[in-house]
Parts: C-alpha cells; structure tokens; sequence
C-alpha cells in the first residue's frame, strides 16, 4: 500500500501558541509572587498562601464535578450545593458517633475517624446524586432553563430536608484533636487542619488527573466532554458513563463538605449553596468542562481571597468576581476551554 | 442478486419541525462499496445518522442482517458490526492518535496484525500516534477517521463524505485505501459528492433527491452514461473530469 504513503507532515504548533497554552499555568505562581511582594512580610504570606492553597483545593474538590458533568452532558447542575451541605452533615454525624476516636490522642485513631466520615459523606451522597440525576436531571436534558430551576428547586428540597433532620440552627464540628492547633514553619504559623486539607487535595487532585490520562473510563471522560456523540457511535454508552461521572462529582462535593466543615468548624442547611458561588467562579474560570482550568481556577480565587483579607478586608469579597471578570476579559471562555464537537 | 446486507424500507426522519427523509428505500448488498450520491440537503447524511440511530425514524423500517434496528440506541447499532465515519470526522482532539484508536477498540487489546495493515494503508498514523489528534491535518484527520472505524473487523462501514475538503493528492491516496479496504470484503455505504471518487470505488449507487432515493441501479451503468448523470444529479461526469 505504498501508494497511500502520502508523506506525512505535521501542522507544527508555533511559539505563540505553546506559550498561549502554558500561560494560564503560570498564574498561580505568579499571584503568589505578587503576594509575597504586596504582603512583604514572608511568614505573613506562608500561612496566607497555606490557607489559600487549602481553600482552593478545596474548592476544586466541590467544584471538579461539577464541571465534568457540565462538559459531559451539558447539564447545568445549580443543586451541586445540596451535596457539598449534606455530605458536611452526614461527616459531623459519623465523627460525632466516634467523639471517643476523635478526641483520643492516637494520630491513627484521629484519622480513621475522618476518614470514616469522609466515606460515610461520599456514600450518601453518591447515592443521592444517583437519585437526584434519574428523578431531577434526566427529564430535562437539553434544557439549560429548566436545568437551573429544576436543580435551583432540587437545592432548596434537600436544604429543608436537612433542617428536617438535624434542626435549622448551625452546628459545631470540633476537629479532632491531631489536626487541632498550628505547626511553625520558617516562622510562619500554619493551622494543622490546612495541611492536611492541601495533602487531601493534592493526592485527589493527582488521583484524578491519572485517572483521566491513563485509564480507559478517563479516556472516555474526555473523548465524551469533546464528542458525546461519537463515544456513541464507538458502541459505548455515554448515560450510563454520565451516571457514573454524576454520583463521583456527588460525592466529591460531599467529601468537600466534610472538608469544608472542619475548615470553619461549623456547619448549616445553606453551606453548600454559599459555597456555589465560589464553585462557579472557579469552573467558569477555568473553562466549562475543564478540570486542568478548575484547578487553576481554584487555586487562583483560595489565594486571591486570602491575600485580600489580609490586605484590603473590604475589598476581598468582590475580589474573585473581579478576578473572574478579568480573566474572562483575557481569555472569554476561560482559561482551558473545551473544544466541543460541532 | 447479492444478499442485502442493510434494508431501509420508507424510512422517514423528522429533525425539529423538518421532515428530511420523506420514505427512503435503500438496498445495501453484502460485501462491496454502495455510494449514495445527490445534492446537497438531499438527505444522505441524515440517512447515515438514521441507520446508526443517531436520528430515531418517525416511520419505516430498517434491517440489519436481518434484524429490526430502527430505534435501537446507538451503541447497540455499533457493537451489533457498524461502524460510522461522520462528515466532521469525530475526531477527539484533545486525545493523542493513539488514544483515538484505543478507545475505537471496544473488544479488546488491538490485534497487532490489524494494526500493522492500518498502518501501512495510512502511514501518518504510525508516524503522529503519540501526537495529540487536533495537530494533524485535514487528510490526516480523515485518515485517523476512517482508520479507527476499521480498527476491529466491522460488517459494514458509513463513510460520509471522506474526500470533503481534500486536496486532490489526499483524496487519491484515500480512494486507494479504501478501494483496498474494499478487497477485504468490508461492506461499505460511502455518501460522496465527488463523482469522481464515487465511481472509480461504487459498485451500486443510489442518488437521493428531497428525502427519497430517486434512482438505485449499478455504478457502472451511471458512470457510463452523462445523460442520465444530468437528469439525476445535474451534473456530468464528462464535465467534472
């Protein structure tokens, strides 16, 4: 078959654009840079750039499902935030049936104990966010306003549910006590809880990235986010893979809610759909559908916002917003976006 | 007569408020290429996403290999033998060429043997299989296309278009690939708009005009004679050559 053997060439990508492709990579760097130099104090701006980098993994956490299921079916999920408050209150039960484990001195023990509600969190909710796509979701595929006012409608059950079931008034969750208190580094105090939430984020960061590169479910993820369509026309079933994808983005915002939860140390019924705004700044930041762009995006808003309650409280709470405004004046679908299928 | 392979009989799809097919009755015989031809807006595309179930038919039926598969999801069309090479070619660029082939792959590891033909019928496939599938060119692209729909043994292949946006060298190396893929017996529905292409690789043809398939016949038989190619298509071999 020499014949066929046109010879093949690559259209080579330039400079501009390789550098186009690696820049976004490049900001969180750099806002730390800015911190350090605004801050000036280099302690100061190590336990601000902890809690932010431990806030915004956080919020990737929440937020990665939500933008998969975005990028999958095209759903617009504004219910995300049920899961997130109901994973946190299923966590404080787990850990307030094991207050012994918890408030036992064992490192072991602890960590079991966070672990076990973890688990406890992402079951239920995985469970809920099976139950919430085949009776909320599924009815209105291809319907973006009735996607936002079923799950707006979805959000405001579950949050009465939740008062239902453990009262309308906020409620305490005590850390356990390893990860009560700070450590010192390089002068720098930094809360022991933070770390361990940047370790939590990372390993799933990482999990997650792996997951996506290198297995088959992963490539399917991504082939599905760009051409739904033609997943199916290769034999696969894309439903049941956005069903799958839909209960782990349920439970990763619950396992977020547990975190979220010994972050402030205290939880209610609206935690989750305060918490959406953040969630949807960052997915809209980073690109609908991108989980490389939520990352980013993440990372971004946690230190933004830390550095400017520091440096300027009253301006601090508009400025994601404005980071996002600027962002998207930058690059108008955000940091990565997704090349869908036409 | 050659046993059909595929059978659309008075096939109608609606898309939103269009009727597009208006009653399609369709013959593919086993082994060998079909083409349908006809002007744009006639309705082969749409034909091909009907029989894959892309589109549901709002009446008719459609046998494959004897079985009813009007309505059938599509994943079930794509494991039951058919595979589908759509206009924009479906390719997923964010995943390497390899990837792309990976994933085309639904039974299992590649037979190296499969793999080793492929990639001597489109050798840029060897060559970019580490490379994101978005960096290669329009012909590249088809190839990858048409590629990954022969990855695995299929009964019959939907081919849309393949030579659309070409340039003339691409589409001459493509008309040799698939006129080899053609002796491995692979039945193929080709829907094709250069005549050319068309002919030197149909052995049947039907041409489509306003939702209906308006002439079914041999190749031969239209190649050869530019009146009736005027009267059913507007257009004369002779002419375009």
């Amino acid at each position: 078959m020499s014949e066929t053997a046109i010879r093949p060439k690559l259209v080579a990508s330039s400079t501009g654009d390789r550098l186009r492709k690696a820049a976004p990579l490049l900001l969180a760097p750099v806002m730390a840079l800015a911190g350090l130099i605004a801050i000036a104090d280099p302690a100061t701006w190590l336990t601000l750039t902890v809690a932010g980098l431990a806030m915004g993994l956080m919020i990737f956490i929440m937020a990665s499902g939500l933008t998969v299921v975005f990028g999958l079916m095209d759903v617009i999920n504004f219910g995300h935030g049920a899961f997130v408050s109901v994973g946190a209150f299923v966590g404080f039960t787990v850990l307030a049936w094991l207050t012994g484990w918890t408030e036992n001195p064992a490192v072991m023990m602890n960590l079991a104990a966070v672990f076990l509600a973890i688990l406890a969190a992402m079951a239920v909710t995985g469970v809920l966010g099976l139950a919430f796509e085949r009776v909320i979701v599924a009815p209105v595929y291809g319907h973006h306003l009735k996607q936002i006012l079923v799950t707006m409608g979805g959000l405001i059950v579950a949050q009465q549910l939740i008062h239902v079931v453990w009262g309308p008034d906020a409620i305490h969750v005590a850390r356990p006590q390893t990860l009560r208190g700070s450590v010192i580094v390089f002068d720098a105090v930094i809360e022991k809880y933070r770390l361990f939430a940047v370790a939590i984020g990372l390993v799933l960061f990482l999990g997650m990235r792996h997951m996506l590169k290198s297995t088959k479910v992963g490539l399917l993820v991504r082939a599905g986010v760009e051409n739904g369509e033609m997943v199916e026309a290769l034999g696969y079933r894309i439903r049941r893979l956005f069903l799958v994808v839909f209960m782990v983005g349920s439970a990763l915002a619950g396992l977020g809610g547990v975190m979220w939860g010994l972050y402030n140390e205290t939880i209610t019924a609206h935690m989750g759909s305060e918490l959406m705004v953040l969630v949807f700044i960052v997915v809209i930041i980073g690109g609908l559908g991108s989980i490389e762009g939520c990352f980013i995006g993440a990372l971004l808003v946690g230190l933004l916002s830390n550095y400017m309650t520091f440096l300027a409280p009253k301006v601090a709470l508009v400025s994601t917003i404005a980071l996002m405004v600027g962002v998207l004046m930058w690059r108008p679908e955000g940091l990565y976006p997704v090349v869908k299928a036409k | 007569m050659t046993e059909a392979l595929l059978t659309l009989s008075g096939v109608h799809t609606h898309i939103g408020p269009y009727h597009i097919l208006q009653g399609v009755d369709l013959v593919v015989p086993r082994g060998g290429v079909s083409v349908l031809l006809g002007r744009n807006g006639a309705g082969k595309s749409t034909t091909l996403r009907t029989i894959m179930g892309l589109l549901k038919p709002s009446a008719g039926e459609i046998r494959f290999d004897g079985n009813s598969i009007g309505g059938t999801p599509t994943p079930a069309i794509s494991r039951a033998g058919i595979a589908y090479v759509p206009e924009n070619m479906g390719i997923f660029s964010d995943l390497t060429v390899g990837e792309n082939m990976q994933l085309a792959a639904t039974q299992g590891p590649f037979d190296p043997t499969r793999l080793a033909w492929i990639k001597e019928l489109f050798p840029p496939i060897a060559t970019f299989w580490e490379k994101p599938a978005g960096t290669l060119s329009g012909g590249q692209k088809q190839m990858l296309a048409v590629a990954r729909a022969i990855i695995e043994p299929r009964r019959l292949i939907l081919i849309d278009e393949p030579s659309k946006g070409l340039a003339p060298a691409i589409i001459s190396a493509m008309t040799r690939a698939l006129g080899e893929l053609k002796e491995t017996d692979t039945t193929i529905l080709l829907v094709e708009q250069n005549f050319a292409m068309a002919s030197a690789l149909g052995d049947t043809v039907s041409v489509m005009d306003d939702g209906r398939v308006v002439h079914a016949g041999a190749m031969a038989e239209l190649a050869g004679d530019p009146g009736m190619q005027e009267r059913l298509m507007g257009l004369s071999l002779e002419v375009h050559q």
